[in-house]
């Protein structure tokens, strides 16, 4: 018998239990969805509408330009690394659609789980391709799904920092996107944005609200300030650049269940440098906010 | 020689369809069905017994019988069927009952398998996208049927590090649809309007009733020790849960839901107990490949259990109820078992 199973059978009409019998096991099961969300909440149908929607922000209102999507591999797991800004970050939805209209392959964004907690928002960020970023999430996308996965190390450090302190790298949590790369075997590409800062700056926030509400940060920024209410919504025209720089394969075996704390804080402060002085580079290039 | 299975609640949907697939299983010598009230189904050579769970009674029967293995199906997982004490009194005091007498001194019990719920993952918004059988949950758990079984896999924890000779199986298994049982769930589905928690479309995922007996048996058969996820493969939102069913949703508010749900309950309606609620907001997925990899192959998918589901409820709405019902008579069934007049082993 295959795989040396029993198969118990019941044949009498009225059975309660009907086993399968052999040579039914080994055919695909039936799958009979009426919808396209996969199993992370993404739907294409969604995130087709969402591109088509966003299209035109993205290339008349930033005016989005990227340097160097080749070095994003076309096939295969990679965990994409970027800096983060804005206090609605604006840099997330600019590379995802990016990537998908450019490439043509899902990028899914790892989140705070927090995000899940809200209404309207938790569902339609997991329909546009949103997963809290848990080690676990990030593993089956990367390692058994080869995807590709956007995460942001600095977490709302870096969307919660004043504008004065724009540009500026925060600590890059604790190195755990170093840890999950290595342990999904996937080379991690870094990407530096420039054009987030200045689209939705913070002038000032308040730590009493934030605490209050339970949000990381309550912020105002100069969008209210001209806008009102509005200022939630509205970014400013900043121009979009993004740059990818070179991947960094780590010459680890994969699934370990440790890895060394030092290379991974090693790894984890080379990648923040190098990101942080493409960032001075791009900048000292920049002429304008606006224009590029 | 073959197995002698111990089946607890036997007058449940699982404890009667257990024993009803055991019976057709030529290597199972005897089966003793446990339960305070009569089976539900006709079966053919389980043996009743009218007792509860308690220990002095349990020890008896292991041992009169020399029971092998022991499937506990009698665990509640639907707290709306009963108060929070007959159901603390039934998952955890039963469960340590017929765990002491198992682990009784000189005791023939070679296997327990267990059938709990992936109600003890919990569901929040912490959680990952997957349960794996090791991960632990990320909120303690704050309903009673939770807390029980959490005790109960506690139970099951020493009871495995006292009893070393003893095979333990502990199944999870997730929220089941098919063409009969009756859970929240399915009483939702049920309805002309199906609720769904405004601003969350959680994703779902199921497992068919078969999938649920099979697997019990699957490890009985194979003595598969360890704990298992069993759920169907994939997961897909309530929304489409509800589209497949025929339905439209009507909404729940996303605050003060537990408030705005109390009066469907109060009018009998539909009752959507905490961790229902908790469920059709965040949702809940469990792995189910540890259970694959040893070797057990589903017959349905989440979408299939749904569509299964799905399908009988047309049936239904067309024909009625389509299991004849079954009055459990003493006499009739003891004659057939063991009066010298019937002739048996044709």
């Amino acid at each position: 018998m295959a795989a040396g199973e029993r198969v118990t059978r019941i044949d009498k009409p009225g059975a309660l239990v009907h086993l399968p019998r052999e040579g039914d096991r080994d055919e695909a099961l039936a799958d009979p969805r009426v919808g396209d969300v996969d199993e992370w909440g993404r739907s294409e149908s969604i995130r087709e509408l969402t591109r088509r929607l966003y299209d035109p922000m993205y290339r008349h209102w930033f005016r989005a330009e990227w340097d160097g999507l080749d070095k994003i591999p076309t096939t295969g797991g990679a965990l994409l690394v970027a800096n983060h800004a804005g206090a609605i970050p604006s840099d997330a939805p600019a590379i995802m659609h990016g990537i998908e209209t450019e490439l043509g392959r899902p990028v899914y964004g790892l989140a705070e789980h927090l995000f899940k907690a809200l209404p309207v928002v938790g569902t339609m960020w997991a329909r546009a391709g949103g997963v809290a970023a848990d080690p676990d999430n990030a593993y089956r996308l990367l390692r058994e799904q080869g995807q590709l996965a956007l995460v942001f190390p600095e977490g709302t450090k870096a969307t919660g920092k004043l504008f004065s302190e724009r540009y500026q790298l925060r600590r890059f949590g604790r190195g755990g996107f170093v840890e999950i790369a290595m342990r999904a075997g996937v080379p991690i590409v870094p990407i530096a944005v420039v054009g987030a800062e200045e689209s939705m700056p913070i002038v000032w926030k308040s730590g009493a609200l934030a605490k209050l509400v339970g949000v990381p940060y309550a912020p105002l920024t100069a969008n209210m300030l001209l806008f009102g209410p509005l200022g939630l919504l509205l970014y400013f025209p900043a121009k979009f650049r993004l740059k990818v720089l070179d991947p960094v394969h780590f010459d680890v075996p994969p699934d370990q269940p440790r890895y060394s704390k030092s290379r991974i804080m090693e790894e984890a402060e080379n990648i923040r440098q190098r990101m942080q002085e493409t960032l001075y580079d791009m900048l000292r290039e920049r002429k304008s906010v606006w224009f590029g | 020689m073959g197995r002698r299975v111990l089946v607890t609640g036997l007058s449940t949907f699982w404890g009667g369809r257990v024993a009803k697939a055991l019976e057709a299983d030529a290597e199972v010598d005897v089966i003793v069905g446990l339960d305070t009230k009569p089976p539900r189904i006709e079966l053919e050579r389980t043996e009743f017994v009218r007792a509860d769970q308690s220990y002095s009674i349990l020890s008896r029967i292991v041992k009169a019988a020399q029971i092998d293995t022991i499937l506990h199906t009698f665990l509640v997982v639907d707290s709306t069927r009963m108060s929070g004490r007959a159901l603390h009194e039934i998952n955890v005091i039963g469960t340590m009952n017929l765990l002491a007498a198992a682990g009784a001194e000189g005791s023939p019990v070679r296997q327990v398998v267990v059938k709990s719920s992936t109600l003890v993952y919990g569901a929040t918004h912490r959680d990952p996208q997957w349960f794996r059988e090791e991960t632990p949950r990320t909120q303690s758990p704050r309903t009673r049927v939770e807390r029980s079984l959490n005790e109960v896999e506690g139970y099951l924890r020493d009871f495995a590090e006292d009893n070393p000779h003893v095979t333990i199986t502990l199944l999870r298994f997730s929220n089941v649809l098919g063409p009969d049982i009756v859970t929240p769930i399915t009483k939702a589905l049920g309805l002309p309007l199906v609720p769904m928690i405004l601003g969350y479309d959680p994703m779902m995922q199921f497992v068919h009733e078969e999938d649920v007996v099979r697997s019990i048996l699957f490890t009985m058969d194979r003595k598969v020790s360890g704990i298992y996820n069993v759920a169907g493969d994939g997961r897909m939102p309530w929304s489409e849960v509800i589209t497949m069913a025929g339905k439209r949703p009507v909404y729940l508010p996303p605050i003060r839901t537990a408030w705005a749900a109390a009066p469907f309950s109060r009018l009998g309606i539909v009752d959507l107990p905490d961790e229902v609620l908790a469920l059709l907001r965040y949702g809940r997925g469990a792995d189910n490949r540890r259970l694959k990899h040893a070797g057990f192959r589903y017959g349905y998918t989440t979408a299939g259990a749904v569509d299964a589901f799905v399908k009988n409820q047309r049936l239904r709405s067309t024909v009625g109820e389509t299991r004849p019902g079954y009055q459990y008579e003493r006499d009739v069934e003891n004659f057939f078992r063991h009066s010298p007049a019937v002739v048996r082993d044709q």
